[in-house]
């Protein structure tokens, strides 16, 4: 089994993250739902995993969180509760202080969510260019101890270097420097390791989780990889067809499936689990 | 992954043709071998030689300095009218691309309109309108030079914009703006400095065709290639030099863009900025 996290985060804290009865569906004329009315909950420092197959509704889930849904695009009802606000009748210039200081969110292609022009450093301190005063010199301060602490080499040598001329793992590394540079409250990962290689895959959630532990930053964790779940989360919600079927502790929920598209879903990769613990 | 250094051919050639006929057409500013407007009685539709190197037209005007003077004037009426079109048309085409929404539609099917037409048409029916004379016919072929920059820009930006970066960007609350202009300009800039390039050939063509007609630049104001080849048009036979010498300055400009676009478009130069977008392309494979 891997080791338990969160064991050393406060416990029972605040609700970080409240949807309550979250529905998104796309105007594409056939209107079809993709949220189905949704309520989950997420503490501070708390590490929630939300699996699904492709089309369950996770992505859309957490794009809806971090409003990169056009409005053109999709009409979202609900309720989004962040940090005592309902995001969903936030003002734009709200959502941007809001979203941009205490929101972070990684994607899966680490080639594709790093501006190929721009030099690493500049879009590691970008944050805080947008949400703090600081000088360039402090922000340039600030950028290469979070380099340093998401390990990435030579930080000072990295700072200058283009997204071209890291390694995927490096990348995506530098993409969660960048959106923890502002110490956010919630990091969104979408699928954050599919496109690395194993040994990979493993440095980036050992870092998430050291993230998580030593700076208490709560994780939502989408993936549809169990295994990487059940390394990284405590908590997970299962969805299922824009509804979530199942949420609870993660041990529980894996070792005691009661939906049936969850027994399916541990079934699948039962296999795996040997080989990755 | 190799990294090996192609020599882009085609842009070098298209820039040392192009530097070339621009440093050629400076130097025609501040001096020529004879006035180019000054008639000479005494060689009257000379052949090419000693003194008149590419001979004279029927007034006896140096076809070289008319040459040298003109090709400056058509390059300066096809550089203001690319600058208008591309600016406007970035702009124009950017802003739809990035918000989209109604307005966006409704510019794109105004485009397809505009785009409908031969381009040379409007240009008559909007001279015309305005009057002869190279600024208006900047002006004139720089705004219909808008929709074809626009849909260009556009649809990049409307690939760039569903990119991970840029999401990113918004998450973090970077103004829209900033997003435009800082974040996705730079990395359509290959596409767009292609585009410029072959929109600078349009332009050349097209003020050569719309002064052939007579409604480009007057005669009276400066000699323009489209204005030689006119004149030219009535001693083909006897001294065909006049068309040709006009005819070949106006290939050789087009010939230089043309090879810069076709350098800039599909090998990168041996810049930074393409070779990184070359090894990108290269990963992405």
């Amino acid at each position: 089994m891997p080791k338990m996290l969160n064991e050393s985060a406060q416990p029972a804290g605040e609700a970080l993250l409240e949807l309550r009865k979250l529905r998104v569906s796309f105007n594409d004329g056939r209107g079809g739902e993709v949220v189905r009315g949704i309520d989950l909950a997420m503490e501070e420092g708390e590490t929630l995993g939300l699996v699904g197959e492709s089309g369950s509704g996770k992505t859309v889930t957490a794009l809806t969180i971090a409003g990169l849904l056009s409005e053109n695009l999709v009409t979202v009802s609900g309720e989004i509760i962040f940090g005592g606000k309902d995001l969903l009748k936030c003002s734009r210039s709200e959502l941007r202080a809001l979203q941009g200081r205490d929101i972070g969110m990684i994607f899966q292609e680490p080639m594709t969510s790093l501006d190929p022009l721009m030099r690493i450093g500049f879009q590691v301190e970008e944050p805080l260019r947008l949400h703090t005063k600081l000088p360039y010199r402090e922000r340039r301060k600030k950028a290469l101890e979070v380099m340093g602490l998401v390990d990435l080499p030579e930080p000072s040598e990295t700072y200058r270097k283009f997204p071209h001329q890291l390694s995927g793992g490096q990348r995506q590394r530098a993409m969660i420097a960048s959106a923890f540079i502002t110490h956010p409250k919630l990091l969104i990962l979408d699928e954050p390791t599919t496109a690395l290689d194993v040994t990979v895959q493993k440095q980036i959630l050992d870092l998430l989780r050291t993230l998580n532990e030593r700076h208490s930053v709560g994780l939502l964790f989408i993936s549809h990889d169990l295994r990487v779940v059940r390394h990284i989360c405590r908590k997970v919600a299962v969805m299922y067809q824009g509804e979530i079927v199942e949420y609870g502790d993660t041990a529980q929920v894996f070792s005691n499936p009661q939906h049936e598209y969850t027994q399916r879903l541990v079934a699948a990769v039962s296999a795996g689990r040997r080989v990755y613990d | 992954m190799i990294h090996r250094r192609r020599v882009n051919t085609n842009l070098i050639a298209g820039c040392i043709i192009t530097g070339l006929t621009v440093f050629i057409i400076l130097v025609g500013y501040f001096w020529t071998p004879f006035d180019p407007a000054g008639m000479d009685a005494s060689a009257i539709n000379a052949a090419p030689g000693l003194p008149h190197l590419l001979g004279t037209d029927r007034f006896g005007r140096d076809t070289l300095s008319r040459i040298m003077q003109g090709a400056g004037a058509t390059l300066r009426i096809a550089f203001f009218a690319v600058c208008i079109g591309a600016f406007a048309g970035t702009l124009i085409g950017g802003l739809t691309g990035y918000f989209g929404g109604i307005l966006d539609e409704l510019i794109m099917r105004l485009s397809d309109a505009v785009t409908a037409f031969p381009s040379v048409l409007l240009a008559l029916v909007a001279v015309s309108i305005v009057g002869r004379g190279s600024d208006k016919l900047i002006l004139v072929l720089g705004v219909l030079f808008i929709p074809s920059f626009a849909r260009v820009v556009r649809g990049e930006f409307v690939k760039q914009q569903h990119r991970d970066y840029v999401k990113n960007a918004r998450l973090m609350g970077v103004k829209d703006a900033r997003i435009i202009f800082v974040h996705i300009l730079p990395n359509i800039s290959a596409v767009l400095l292609s585009s410029i390039a072959i929109g600078f050939n349009n332009a050349v063509l097209a003020e050569a065709s719309m002064s052939f007609l007579g409604l480009g630049v007057a005669p009276t104001e400066s000699a323009s290639l489209g204005i030689m080849l006119k004149e030219a048009e009535n001693s083909l036979m006897s001294a065909p030099w006049q068309a040709l010498s006009a005819g070949f300055s106006i290939a050789i400009l087009i010939l230089g863009f043309s090879l810069i676009s076709e350098g800039l478009g599909f090998n990168g130069i041996r810049s930074r900025t393409s070779k990184r977008r070359l090894r990108l392309n290269a990963e992405n494979a």
